[in-house]
């Protein structure tokens, strides 16, 4: 393995990254979230030019996998992989070829024989990017497995809010929908306690996690809650999550109408949260369901910006797995 | 081996005064020069030629700093990719005369990536280069407008610029290479 | 041709006659001759002789519940490869559950069964017949002609009998029969759609979780429709705290339920889920540490009546799938004894009471209609297991007789193994010395 740069150029200070794979959000360590950070910050100063290109990543050739339809996550991480210069092809299997029997294993042995070095894979089941992991001589990134984790969600999160706050340390954190079935929240708590935020997890009880113990790893930095009031008050950052229409078909809640009066966030439920508080959403947003029209529009709304961002973590993360020691 | 002192301090204040007369001497608006620090020691390096312009002209030239790690010709090939640091320049680089301040030119490739971050950025009018230092061995077609000193080297020869704001003291000095078992 | 076997130096332990000391056997024309103190008996009057010095000598054992795959699925295993992975194993008996492709639920499917088993099989396979026509759990299958054609029980196993009208029928037709009824417990409302124990795990890995309710809920149902018919029920594979609380209340209450529990369940919790591992799916799933520990007391104060290995080998190729469409099961007639064993090495159990649950009991469960089974006694049928406690060794995928390699315990080394099988008289397994 060389690490060392040859000497007919300046020695760079080297990234401390040994992660081949992003499957996984809840084995980051805070000096890793920082390095993401920090890159993406760099990357975001990329975005902001007339020639938003940069040819580190010239040649290198990154596949997305995507088992699950999804314009926006799809778009966003091919779009950095071409801002770094790198070649992108997508694969868009939809669901019914897992049950066809065109397996996984088949598809990235494929893939990596015609060059493919990164594969950006979303999947409808939880564990399907490890299952990848197992067999592939590439790099795989999770966007997405089931209700397991989106690891790059949950960082685009993060660099969302420290955009707007000093710290995550401390503040009070509410993600407001279904977090049993979210892997957003998954790895949104993941994150934010690790980086020492307090987080509510409010909804409906059937659309809260069943089955925690006090064992859990996070138990004590986690709290339930099923009234929207209580949960909001004094609130620093609200998350909305999407509601899948799938839920009411699935009978865990009676219907959406319910759902809405009961959970959605209108602009009087905001403001028992801090003043200044802020508003998230991962998107695509359904209007006026998890969030009222009005507040998705607000003034505290960062569902936009949350884009842009993700364009930003999207790019520092190409570029780190591209470049990490694989151990 | 012992490394051998090849400029001090003293030494370094005089070229760095000599070198910013030379801009001086040769740019006529001076209003319209951006200097721009290649990181690392680049930029103190700039920091230090524009005060000197400001001592001895009053022309306040503004500064930047560039980070051309994404520019690099050797990224991909090696396992580790550099920490991306941010670039940033005051103003506008269209229709200026940038001056690239580095603190060793050497094969030219760190200069040819500089250059490559910048045109991505903008049209400037012109592009100058000022080294500290010019060791010789070009792999490029590239030459230093500002020379402070030519120090002829062996390939296997390192050599070391330290500046007070990065290293603590001022010294350039040049050893041999123990081969690294790294 | 009739070959006898001294076996001597070993240590008897026989727990039908709360035996266990150092004895010598001798098996003669299939059936066990004479059991007597260390050296009493003529070695030259024997064709062969087995050193057990250091070993244990038991029963062989009885295997309940497993699957063996034929008909329909043969390349997850066969009554041949199954039975000689039994027989490694330490077993000389095997139920087989009717799940295969056709299900076997007619005489014809058990005769079919029986004469493969006949054909390809060195140790006493038995199958069992479906309770219902098809495994379809709507109307009942033939029970009768199935015992007629020698079933040694009826289950509709992978499935419940979920309807209880149905299964109060089937308890009510089958019971003068005498044959063991036995249900696979879940209440498929509850457990649709989970895929390991409802949990912290379950929670961290994104994956729906079965409740132990699911499965609690029929021992419930089971156990009270025991109560108000008086017949017999056999309760496979429970996995919960809540169950063997159930089963113990039942017995105390004088009625007819009887329980049973594999390796796999006494000995790894949802832990040896944790990075999707599909070779620790199955079905009920691994528990938490607490259910791990009443199933453990339940078998040692009597609640829990056998041990089972539900033996449910899958293709590699199946397994190696993303975990929610990879099949559940395990491998298990291999490892099963050291497993096992790992309970008596650490303390949690005594070695006599895990040898009867493993021979003993399950033969009660059997009624005798194979004759003689699960005790050392002159004059009983020779089947007989010797192994080696303390001897260690590594479980090797690659090394399995049986098609299904799908085992958490690949690569772990564990303590105790098979020596020698002896199944009706003959040596059926033997470890090659090296």
């Amino acid at each position: 393995m060389k690490e060392n740069y040859p000497q007919d150029m300046h020695q760079p200070e080297t990234i401390s990254w040994h992660r081949k794979h992003l499957l996984d959000i809840d084995d980051f360590s805070i000096s890793e979230y920082d390095l993401v950070i920090k890159t993406a910050g760099v990357m975001g100063g990329i975005l902001s030019r007339p020639i938003k290109k940069v040819p580190a990543l010239r040649g290198r050739t990154i596949a997305t996998l995507f088992y699950e339809p999804s314009t926006r996550t799809r778009s966003s991480f091919e779009l950095a992989a071409k801002y770094l210069s790198a070649d992108v092809v997508n694969l868009a299997a939809s669901s019914s070829s897992i049950t066809k029997g065109e397996s996984l294993i088949d598809t990235l042995h494929t893939l990596e024989a015609m060059g493919v070095e990164i594969i950006i894979m979303r999947h409808p089941l939880a564990g399907a990017c490890h299952l990848a992991a197992r067999h592939a001589k590439s790099s795989i990134i999770n966007a997405g497995d089931g209700g397991h984790a989106h690891p790059t969600q949950a960082l685009l999160d993060m660099y969302t809010i420290l955009k707007h706050k000093p710290a995550i340390a401390g503040l009070n954190i509410v993600i407001l929908g279904d977090s049993r079935h979210s892997r957003v929240a998954r790895s949104n708590i993941w994150g934010l306690t690790a980086m020492g935020a307090s987080v509510t997890l409010c909804g409906p009880r059937s659309l809260l996690p069943i089955g925690l113990t006090p064992r859990h790893p996070l138990y004590s930095k986690i709290k339930l809650e099923t009234d929207i009031l209580r949960a909001l008050e004094g609130a620093d950052v609200v998350m909305a999550l999407r509601m899948q229409k799938e839920r009411q078909a699935a009978g865990l809640i009676p219907d959406i109408r319910e759902y809405v009066s009961q959970f959605r966030l209108t602009s009087d439920r905001l403001a028992v949260a801090k003043p200044d508080a802020l508003v998230m959403h991962p998107g695509p947003v359904n209007e006026d369901i998890e969030i009222s029209f009005e507040v998705a529009s607000g003034s505290q709304s960062l569902i936009t910006e949350q884009v842009s961002n993700g364009l930003a973590v999207r790019m520092a993360v190409l570029y780190l797995i591209s470049g990490g020691s694989k151990e | 081996m012992e490394p051998t002192i090849v400029l001090n301090r003293e030494d370094i204040r005089r070229t760095l005064g000599r070198m910013a007369h030379e801009i001086i001497e040769t740019n006529k608006d001076l209003l319209k020069i951006i200097m721009i620090g290649m990181r690392t020691r680049g930029v103190p390096m700039a920091n230090r030629l524009a005060a000197n312009i400001k001592a001895f002209e009053n022309a306040q030239i503004p500064v930047g700093v560039l980070d051309f790690s994404l520019y690099r010709d050797d990224l991909g090939s090696r396992d580790l990719q550099p920490v991306v640091k941010s670039t940033s320049i005051p103003s506008g680089i269209d229709g200026k005369i940038i001056i690239l301040v580095d603190d060793v030119l050497f094969t030219g490739r760190s200069s040819r990536a500089a250059m490559d971050a910048l045109i991505d950025l903008g049209r400037p009018s012109a592009i100058k280069l000022a080294v500290l230092v010019d060791r010789g061995h070009r792999e490029l077609p590239i030459r230093a407008d500002y020379v402070g000193k030519n120090i002829p080297s062996a390939r296997d020869e390192e050599v070391q610029v330290k500046l007070t704001e990065t290293d603590g003291l001022d010294e350039v000095s040049i050893y041999k290479k123990i081969e690294s078992g790294k | 041709m009739i070959s006898s076997i001294l076996i001597k130096n070993g240590r008897l332990i026989d727990p039908a006659g709360s035996f266990d000391r150092p004895a010598d056997v001798l098996i003669k024309g299939g059936l066990i001759s004479e059991v007597a103190g260390p050296g009493q008996i003529e070695q030259a009057g024997a064709d062969n002789v087995f050193n057990a010095e250091g070993m244990i000598v038991c029963p062989g054992f009885i295997d309940l519940h497993c699957h063996l795959r034929e008909p329909g699925q043969e390349d997850k295993e066969s009554i041949k490869t199954g039975s000689e992975a039994a027989a490694n194993g330490g077993f000389t008996t095997i139920c087989c559950m009717p799940n295969t492709l056709p299900p076997i639920d007619t005489a014809a499917a058990v005769s079919y069964i029986n004469s493969i088993a006949a054909r390809d099989s060195a140790i006493r396979v038995l199958p069992i017949g479906c309770i219902t026509k098809n495994r379809k759990g709507e109307e009942l299958a033939p029970l009768y002609e199935l015992a007629e054609a020698g079933v040694a029980g009826f289950s509709d196993d992978g499935s419940p009998v979920a309807d209880s009208s149905l299964m109060l029928r089937a308890m009510l037709y089958a019971g003068p029969l005498g044959l063991p009824i036995i249900d696979h417990c879940e209440d498929l409302s509850l457990s649709r759609g989970g895929l390991m124990n409802e949990g912290d795990l379950a929670n961290i890995l994104g994956l729906p979780g079965i409740p132990a309710a699911a499965e609690e809920i029929m021992v419930a149902r089971d156990i009270l429709l025991a109560k108000s018919t008086g017949i017999h029920i056999h309760l496979a594979h429970i996995s919960t705290r809540g169950s063997v609380e159930m089963v113990r209340f039942a017995k105390r209450n004088g009625i007819k339920v009887t329980a049973e529990v594999t390796p796999h369940h006494l000995t790894l919790t949802e832990n040896a889920v944790a990075g999707y591992n599909t070779n620790a799916k199955v079905n009920p799933p691994l528990r938490s540490d607490d259910d791990v520990q009443s199933l453990i007391d339940g078998l040692t104060d009597g609640t829990i009546d056998v041990i089972s290995t539900d033996h449910a080998p899958h293709t590699a190729a199946e397994k190696e799938q993303e975990f929610a469409l990879a099949p559940a099961g395990i491998s298990g007639f291999e490892p099963a004894l050291a497993s096992l064993l790992s309970l008596v090495h650490r303390g949690k159990i005594e070695m006599a009471k895990l040898i009867g649950a493993l021979t003993f009991a399950p033969a009660g469960i059997l009624n005798g209609r194979y004759g003689k089974l699960g005790a050392i006694t002159p004059g009983w049928i020779a089947d007989v297991t010797v192994f080696d406690p303390g001897r260690e060794w590594r479980v090797e995928i690659g090394g399995f007789i049986s098609r299904g390699k799908n085992t958490p315990l690949n690569g772990m080394t564990l303590k105790g193994k098979v020596m020698l099988t002896i199944s009706r008289g003959d040596v059926v397994y033997r470890l090659n010395s090296k």
